[in-house]
């Protein structure tokens, strides 16, 4: 029998980012006893890295703006293939989330009457995103950790999850590794939340750290529940390109948000080019226009520097593709030529963009108030997830629940920026106050020891191949990058994304035979074998979703099918694991928008 | 390209010793980069922790040539490489293996520090009203990433093992962040005197020079929160700061 410790609570939350956290401090609030689990420190997950901001429709800098413009905004980034229930949920409650941080000790920005400040997003009608400079997350994660420390949650840093055990149907715990140590620890529950963030790390110009290797996404798939919109991976159109160290780490919209623009060798603004249908009525179609607006001119329209985020990485591809590129692959985003048109720019940008700031200078010897910057696109989130009942959270599989980036269905085809903050804020509580519920009207389970026993001698496989020439995770890793950025990326095609599933059947295969040196205690090397399991899943998800989707639509594009096909419109993508274990792809329809929620969208055409 | 020698602390409680890797150097590469690419060529299993690799998340603190740096911010162009780059963990906590230390010290300390307590709400709907003058001292504060590197070379931690008497800087600059807080109406200034041990500190300003988000720790944070004590209590290197200033 393989050895391990047991920890009980009632509910067990995965993941300490922004919507583990707020889970947790809801389920501990409804009097549940709540242990966090994360793979990092505490206050280390992607929270901290978000930089723009929170979108909230408080209306303190437009009063224009209302739940009704967030909810028919999202749903317009999203292409319609949202859960219209969580778009709904989420435009109304994300004001009331925003609030209760400031209750909590955040500081955001402030207006001049001394209310939160909002800047403009690509996608957002009016200026929606409360912020604090270019360091929000931060300042949201921070929140979060020091009010959650005082609610009596039980925190495991440095902890992974490697399976979710289960009675049953029923989801009933996990099981994890700390990483100090290497030793196993069971937690038993009568509900988890999975909170684990995205998959970015899948590709090879990626915004995410290694934490971000879809294990949530393919424990739960694992445990039988289904994952939608796996197609829909969001690549953002800033990410730094020079130097090669860099590359992919983000640049915030926050700057064209403040007035940056794009434009390429020529110095020409090509985001002009080629406004689509869908939002030729909102965009500016003066370079004057669009200064104003972000000068908060409320008769203005956005500069197309602030379409989504799709399209406007399309458009630099395009540039690049046809040689109007920069001298490293890129574009250039321009916040320095404002200098023209406000007297005390360089202080201006420093104040709005100091994290900006410092990361160019720092990183690539740049000024950003003298200098454009060189950005490209970059993989940074992913829209799909899993499948999640709008209205609780739970998943398809009784007892887990999922919230934040590792959920589908709020963003569809495309998500806003700023939405995944409000995100992590409304659906963690609502995680959290179902999970508890859930826990109280059900007694505790408890998973077969054999379950256990045979999840521990998986997870030590690496330690015990001998062949003194098997390659480490490492090279394996690498590989897979490659595959999913070459053939499963921004652009995709049907020889390609087949060939890009062959390849990914052959890296499990060297998955399954990579050798881990050295002993258990934090050993990187063994970390990353344990990871390559669920990269391979979340990967294969991403590729026979886009393989199936024959359209272009939001953050998927495919080459073979250019447009948009109405029927492709009315569905979801859903992937679950079959009876043989292989992986299904099924087409399930949406449901129809509440009359109501119809009207509001008409009404805001 | 040019090649590099980086000698890496490898060991754990039980001692250990510098591993010797060269590796290849490429333009705009930082130390994390060495290490990480030293990680998968050879040293499979170095343990190292990391996320943001962009000065966001403060999980890469190390000593770099003896200087407390945050790898993913420090660049190899700004080294001398003719020699070889000395890189070992944070000295004033535990070490658990290579780069990896136990600095869960930091996270129980900070939980003995009384959480915001703000004053009844300004407007009907529950929310407050503040300029931003008034927000902008408390944001100073709020930009620190935990990275731990104040604490790392505060003496007081450092050489004197006073963790038990004395929080350090990173939690000096938490709780002025919630004393200065415009909300906030929980009173610290007793503890701060007691069991936080501000009078400890005797403003050398190390932390201050090492912090890579630039927050004034000592002047900013430590000097008033001592003032706020001295109304209540004696502070002796207080008195003696003030007598040298003529204050
Ligand atoms: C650079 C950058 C900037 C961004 N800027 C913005 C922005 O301005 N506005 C916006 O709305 N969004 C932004 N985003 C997106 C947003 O930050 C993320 O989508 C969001 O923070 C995800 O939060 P989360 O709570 O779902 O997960 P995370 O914050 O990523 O947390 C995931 C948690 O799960 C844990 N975990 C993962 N796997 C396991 C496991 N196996 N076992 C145990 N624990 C595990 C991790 O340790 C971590 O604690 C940005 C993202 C990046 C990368
Ligand atoms: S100024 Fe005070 S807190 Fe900072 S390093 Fe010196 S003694 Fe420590
Ligand atoms: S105050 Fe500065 S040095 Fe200290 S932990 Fe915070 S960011 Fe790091
Ligand atoms: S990796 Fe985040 S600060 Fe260095």
């Amino acid at each position: 029998m393989a050895e391990y410790q047991t920890q009980e609570h009632d509910v067990v939350v995965i993941g300490a980012g922004g919507a583990g956290l707020r889970a947790a401090i809801e389920a501990a609030s409804a009097g549940c006893s709540v242990a966090l689990v994360c793979k990092s420190l505490l206050g280390k997950a992607h929270t901290v890295m978000a930089e723009g901001g929170v979108a909230a429709s408080l209306a303190n800098v437009d009063e224009r703006d209302n739940w009704r413009v967030h909810f028919s905004d999202t749903m317009r980034g999203g292409q319609y293939l949202n859960n219209w229930r969580m778009a709904e949920l989420h435009a109304q409650q994300a004001p009331d989330r925003v609030r209760e941080l400031e209750k909590w000790g955040a500081l955001f920005d402030r207006t001049k009457e001394g209310a939160i400040l909002q800047r403009n997003f690509g996608g957002h009608r009016y200026p929606r995103l409360a912020h604090v400079g270019d360091r929000t997350g931060l300042e949201m994660i921070r929140t979060l950790q020091d009010h959650g420390i005082h609610q009596g949650i039980d925190v495991f840093m440095e902890f992974t999850v490697v399976t979710l055990l289960k009675s049953g149907d029923r989801v009933v715990g996990a099981l994890a590794y700390d990483r100090e140590r290497g030793y196993f620890h069971a937690f038993r529950a009568k509900s988890v939340i999975m909170a684990t963030g995205g998959i970015g790390k899948a590709f090879r110009i990626t915004s995410n750290s290694w934490e971000y290797t879809g294990d949530g996404h393919a424990l739960a798939y694992d445990a039988g529940a289904d994952l939608v919109d796996m197609e829909f991976v969001q690549f953002h159109p800033t990410g730094m390109v020079w130097p090669p160290s860099v590359r992919g780490i983000l640049v915030t919209e926050g700057v064209r948000g403040d007035g940056g623009v794009l434009r390429n060798s020529e110095g020409r603004r090509f985001m002009f080019d080629d406004i689509p249908d869908l939002y030729k009525e909102q965009t500016a179609d003066s370079p004057e226009e669009g200064w104003r607006y972000v000068q908060g001119d409320k008769a203005a329209r956005r500069p197309p520097e602030l379409l989504t985020r799709d399209h406007v990485a399309r458009c630099i591809m395009r540039e690049v593709k046809e040689g109007r590129g920069s001298p490293h692959g890129g574009v250039f985003l321009d916040i320095a030529w404002i200098k023209e048109k406000i007297s005390n720019a360089e202080e201006h940008i420093k104040k709005k963009l100091p994290s900006m700031y410092h990361q160019f200078k720092k990183l690539a010897d740049i000024d950003i108030t003298k200098t454009p910057m060189e950005v490209g696109p970059t993989t940074h989130y992913v829209m799909g997830g899993v499948r999640v009942d709008a209205d609780t959270q739970m998943s398809t599989v009784p007892g887990l629940f999922a919230a934040g980036e590792c959920a589908g269905g709020l963003h569809g085809a495309n998500r806003l920026g700023g939405n995944s903050l409000s995100d992590l804020l409304v659906f963690g509580k609502l995680a959290g106050e179902h999970a508890a519920a859930f826990a109280k009207e059900h007694g505790a389970a408890d998973a077969p020891a054999e379950q256990i026993d045979a999840a521990i001698a998986a997870a030590l496989v690496p330690f015990e191949v001998s062949d003194a020439n098997a390659e480490a995770a490492y090279a394996v890793q690498h590989d897979l990058q490659d595959t999913m950025q070459d053939l499963v990326g921004i652009v995709r095609v049907e020889n390609e994304l087949k060939e890009a599933i062959d390849r990914l059947a052959k890296l499990r295969d060297r998955a399954r035979k990579v050798r881990v040196d050295g002993h258990r205690q934090y050993n990187p090397g063994w970390h990353g074998a344990l990871d390559l399991e669920n990269m391979l899943v979340i990967s294969e998800a991403v590729a026979r979703s886009a393989l199936d989707r024959t359209e272009s639509r939001g953050a998927h594009t495919r080459n073979d099918f250019p447009g948009k096909n109405e029927a492709c419109g009315k569905v979801n993508t859903v992937v679950r694991k079959g009876a043989d274990g292989a992986m299904e792809v099924q087409q399930h329809p949406i449901a129809e928008m509440r009359p109501d929620l119809q009207a509001i969208i008409e009404e805001m055409k | 390209m040019a090649t590099a020698t980086f000698k890496i602390w490898r060991g754990d409680t039980e001692g250990g010793e510098y591993g010797e890797y060269q590796t290849e150097v490429s333009e705009g590469m930082v130390v994390l980069d060495a290490v990480h690419q030293i990680q998968a060529e050879r040293a499979h299993d170095l343990a190292v922790r990391w996320n943001c690799k962009a000065g966001k998340c403060g999980s890469c603190s190390a000593e770099v040539n003896g200087m407390p740096k945050l790898m993913c911010m420090t660049r190899l162009s700004d080294i001398n490489l003719n020699e070889p780059v000395t890189i070992q963990p944070v000295k004033a906590f535990p070490i658990i293996r290579d780069l990896v230390c136990d600095v869960s010290w930091n996270f129980r300390a900070k939980k003995k520090i009384k959480p915001f307590k703000p004053r009844e709400a300004d407007a009907a709907d529950g929310t407050w009203r503040m300029a931003q003058e008034d927000v902008d001292r408390v944001q100073e504060f709020r930009k620190c990433i935990e990275c731990f590197l104040c604490q790392d070379v505060c003496h007081v931690l450092r050489d004197h093992d006073l963790h038990e008497q004395f929080i350090g800087p990173r939690l000096f600059v938490y709780t002025a962040a919630l004393e200065m807080h415009p909300l906030d109406e929980e009173d610290r200034t007793g503890d701060l005197a007691a069991e936080f041990g501000v009078g400890y500190c005797n403003i050398t300003k190390c932390c201050t020079k090492v912090c890579p988000e630039d927050i004034t720790i000592t002047d900013n944070a430590i000097i008033p929160l001592k003032e706020r004590v001295v109304d209540t209590h004696y502070d002796p290197i207080r008195m003696l700061v003030r007598k040298l200033r003529g204050g």
